[in-house]
């Protein structure tokens, strides 16, 4: 079976991001780059899969050279290949990216394609709707359990109030991965060494998309605004009770 | 990736250095940073994790943990890939020997196995013994310990009474003894054991726990590690195959000692952990910690211990990568299937002795320092077990003990140098007579336009200083050399710190990063008067008081030495704030 994952390089979550001095990006000098931890689920659930099923793991990325970092650490995990799309100079936004990994998917004839539910940064969780979208497969998103039997999957989602649904899809689909699906490995020494050695293909993003453009014009970027200084309520439990009660009603408006 | 020449021991004394030749950890590749980030990830989540229980020796856990290890493939990066391993370097292996430092307890287990426990086999094993053992231990199937130590013969580790003696069917040695502290005794499984074959004749065996006649003792009570297996092996008529006898009867001396010069460096690569390990506990908790409404990271004698803390793991981390890649620039000249490759690795290792005392000393002993800031920058705090640093501070203190104490390390330093200068092995005497004509003639100036000449120039001073010390004190002392220890020691402490201070100097000029050059700067700005000091104080000791003798001594050293000043409680500052910005060393 010829499994596909998306996977995007992110800034560690611990990061403390620096906005540019043009507020049009993020510094990136100091950034140390992770796989979003949500598309580490994904290569599991696509290793386990390939362990069951056989066939072939393939990491697709959209981005700059260091992404490639993240294909090989995924290749550390136990994926066969990579293939990053070489983004430089292109304005990306979920659009653009939805476009070129489902162009480069296309080539690959996937059966079937995992990818983190949302990348950490941006927190869009649009990607992998625009690539099932632009394959014409299905998509399930947030999913916590997979199996698959012959060519059908069943996948479990979350929805609000806590209960579950469970969903059943024929293959090809696109699978957005939630925490908890799995346990994702992490690479053995041996892995790392071989990841060296296994191919990472490099794509032209103009030529995936062509007269396509980003639909998203990012103006400016700022921080969100410090959290004030939490109140703390001194005396008798009774008092500090009803003092909490006036502060909510009259100072914070909630009540 | 290991550097294009092979550099001689001790050479950097008399040689000018070249810069290429100096591995800096800024130029790892992307997988071996990625080996670190496993050995990280596996430190934190399996073995941190579990801290307390391992502190009191909860039954098994730690074999587990060493096994697990093996499966993370943690256990196989220096075995070669024909016995089941990865084949690394020590590059590769300072990367894990730093990482793999969160639990202390284990980090020493782990050292053990992978260090003095794997390597005698690795280095000095026939191909069939290799085939035996090797890839048991690389996945830790097998774990191993190392016992040379007995009661009686500790420093002096070759006065051991542990003997060997033949069978009458010739095949197997009758092992009696006991060996002392042996660290992972309780639970290795293949020990390297030194006795004398006759009485007489200094021999390793490959001893299985398994033999009949080899058991361990009960485990020492300690002042730190506690997590740590440490019991005396006792042999007792412990019959011990004639294929086990490791390298040559009689040759024993020579693995014990080269095994250990390996234990040194990566004792030095942990110290490196154990310090980044340290400061990422007191750097956030002085930026936390509240006195006098500011947090004490605002207070000037708080930031300079950080800063101190970070000039020690800096310096520290800068010389045993630089160790690490000279002897992988060594080893990688040797052909891997030639008959004598096994031979040609053990000399490379050899030729490194100087730096890899160098590496335990220094290593262990800023460790100590950081260590001891640590529990005074938490104050009454870093006294209590509750908080985190009060483990460190006693889980240290063995490294200035084990794998040659920190004495005879110094010893060693001093004594390697000077017995290679009387054999020509390395060209000191040379180098002594330049520096003699270069009193009177003066010293070569260091390029004025090099960015840090004055540094540099400082350095280059402080190789003379050695050199010239250690000319004075042989001229002197002739054959009594070995009785004036003290005056070695100094010695060998400049020579220390000039290979510590060297490798800051060039890595920073290398990186070009103002923090780094801080280092560098403070590090030789506080140092070099001190070492200057400390050699004059030897030069009175050499001339006995008398005044005529020492007046050209003292001389020849005002010539020498050159007091450079600097302000270093602004270049201190400059490294506070960075480690205090970021809460941590890297
Ligand atoms: C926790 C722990 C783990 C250990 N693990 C191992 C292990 O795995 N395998 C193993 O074989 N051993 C091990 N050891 C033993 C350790 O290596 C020895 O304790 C060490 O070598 C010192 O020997 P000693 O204790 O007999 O001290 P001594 O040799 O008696 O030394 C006492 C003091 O005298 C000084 N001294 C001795 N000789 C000289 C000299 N010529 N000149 C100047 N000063 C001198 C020493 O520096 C020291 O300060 C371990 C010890 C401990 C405590």
């Amino acid at each position: 079976m010829k499994i596909g994952v998306l996977l995007k390089q992110v800034p560690d979550t611990e990061t403390k991001i620096k906005i540019r001095a043009d507020g049009k990006g993020v510094e990136e000098g100091e950034i140390k780059w992770v796989i979003n931890p949500y598309d580490e689920y994904a290569v599991e659930e696509a290793l386990r899969l390939k362990e069951k099923a056989g066939g072939e793991v393939v990491i697709v990325s959209a981005g700059p050279a260091r992404a490639t970092e993240a294909i090989r650490q995924a290749l550390a995990m136990g994926a066969d290949r990579g293939i990053r799309i070489d983004t430089t100079g292109i304005e990306q936004d979920p659009y653009t990216t939805a476009v070129m990994l489902a162009g480069a998917a296309k080539n690959e004839s996937f059966e079937i394609i995992f990818a983190g539910k949302q990348a950490v940064d941006d927190d869009c969780a649009q990607v992998l709707i625009g690539v099932a979208e632009k394959l014409g497969w299905p998509h399930v998103t947030p999913v916590e359990k997979f199996a698959l039997s012959g060519k059908t999957a069943t996948l479990q989602r979350p929805v609000a109030g806590g209960t579950k649904e469970m969903i059943e899809a024929d293959l090809p689909v696109v699978v957005g991965c939630e925490k908890g699906l799995n346990e994702p490995r992490y690479a053995s020494l041996p892995g790392i060494m071989k990841a060296k050695s296994k191919p990472v293909a490099e794509l032209k993003a103009s030529e995936l998309l062509g007269t396509e453009r980003a639909r998203i014009n990012v103006t400016k970027y700022s921080l969100p605004p410090e959290r004030r200084a939490g109140k703390i309520i001194p005396g008798e439990p009774e008092a500090a009770a009803a003092e909490l009660v006036r502060l909510l009603r009259e100072e914070a408006k909630v009540i | 990736m290991p550097s294009p020449s092979t550099i001689k021991g001790g050479s950097f004394l008399i040689e000018p250095t070249v810069s290429a030749d100096v591995f800096i950890p800024e130029e790892l590749s992307f997988e071996f940073k990625e080996l670190g980030a496993t050995a990280a990830r596996f430190s934190t989540r399996e073995v941190f994790s579990k801290a307390e229980a391992i502190e009191t020796k909860e039954p098994g856990l730690m074999t587990s943990l060493l096994k697990a290890a093996g499966e993370q493939g943690l256990l196989m990066l220096e075995v070669p890939e024909a016995y089941g391993g990865l084949g690394l370097g020590k590059v590769a292996s300072t990367v894990i020997a730093e990482n793999i430092t969160h639990q202390t307890s284990f980090s020493v287990a782990f050292m053990c196995h992978t260090g003095i426990g794997t390597l005698p086999v690795l280095y000095y094993g026939t191909d069939e013994q290799k085939k035996r053992y090797l890839p048991r231990l690389a996945t830790g199937e097998m774990l191993a310990a190392y016992a040379l130590t007995e009661a009686n013969a500790g420093t002096d580790a070759l006065a051991g009474k542990a003997k060997a003696v033949l069978s009458a069917d010739k095949k197997h040695y009758i092992l009696n003894g006991e060996k002392m502290f042996i660290t992972n005794g309780g639970i290795a499984d293949l020990i390297t054991v030194f006795a004398k074959v006759d009485g007489e004749h200094f021999t390793a065996f490959l001893v299985e726990r398994s033999f009949e006649g080899v058991s361990c003792g009960k485990e020492e009570d300690k002042l730190g590690l506690h997590g740590t297996s440490t019991v005396p092996i006792i042999l007792n008529d412990a019959k011990i195959p004639v294929e086990n006898v490791l390298g040559e009867v009689g040759r024993g001396h020579k693995i014990a000692f080269n095994v250990l010069n390996i234990g040194r460096w990566k004792l030095g690569a942990a110290t490196v952990g154990g310090m980044k390990r340290l400061i990422e506990l007191t750097a956030p908790y002085a930026n936390q910690r509240y006195q006098f409404g500011r947090p004490i990271s605002s207070f000037q004698l708080i930031r300079q211990k950080i800063a101190v803390s970070a000039v020690l793991t800096y310096l520290t981390e800068s010389l045993v990568y630089r160790y690490a890649g000279a002897l992988d620039g060594a080893l990688s000249k040797i052909e891997k299937d030639s008959p004598d490759c096994a031979k040609c690795a053990v000399d490379a290792i050899e030729e490194l002795a100087i730096e890899a005392s160098i590496a335990k000393i220094f290593g262990s002993e800023a460790l100590w320092q950081v260590s001891d800031e640590a529990v005074q920058i938490f104050g009454g705090y870093g006294f209590i077990r509750d908080y985190p640093v009060e483990h460190h501070y006693r889980d240290c203190r063995i490294n200035r003990i084990f794998e040659g104490t920190n004495e005879i390390n110094r010893l060693i330093i001093t004594g390697t140098l000077v017995k290679r200068a009387m054999s020509g092995r390395i060209d000191m005497m040379t180098r002594l007579g330049e520096i003699l004509s270069q009193l009177k003639a003066g010293f070569p100036e260091v390029d004025p336009s090099l960015s840090h000449a004055v540094w540099i120039d400082q350095v280059d001073r402080l190789k003379r200083l050695a050199v010239y010390l250690a000319g004075v004190a042989v001229q002197k002392y002739t054959t009594e050399l070995e009785r004036h220890q003290a005056t070695l020691a100094v010695i060998s402490d400049i020579i220390m710190d000039v290979y510590a201070l060297e490798s800051g100097l060039v890595r920073a000029l290398k990186v070009r990063s103002p923090v780094f050059e801080a280092v560098a700067v403070y590090a030789i700005a506080e140092r070099a008067p001190v070492l200057a000091q400390k050699a004059r104080q030897a030069l009175v000791n050499i001339a006995e008081g008398n005044e005529q003798a020492l007046s050209p001594y003292l001389k020849a050293l005002e010539r020498i030495v050159k007091f450079v000043p600097a302000n270093v409680d602004a270049l201190l500052e400059t490294v506070a704030a960075r480690v205090l910005e970021r809460e941590a060393y890297d």
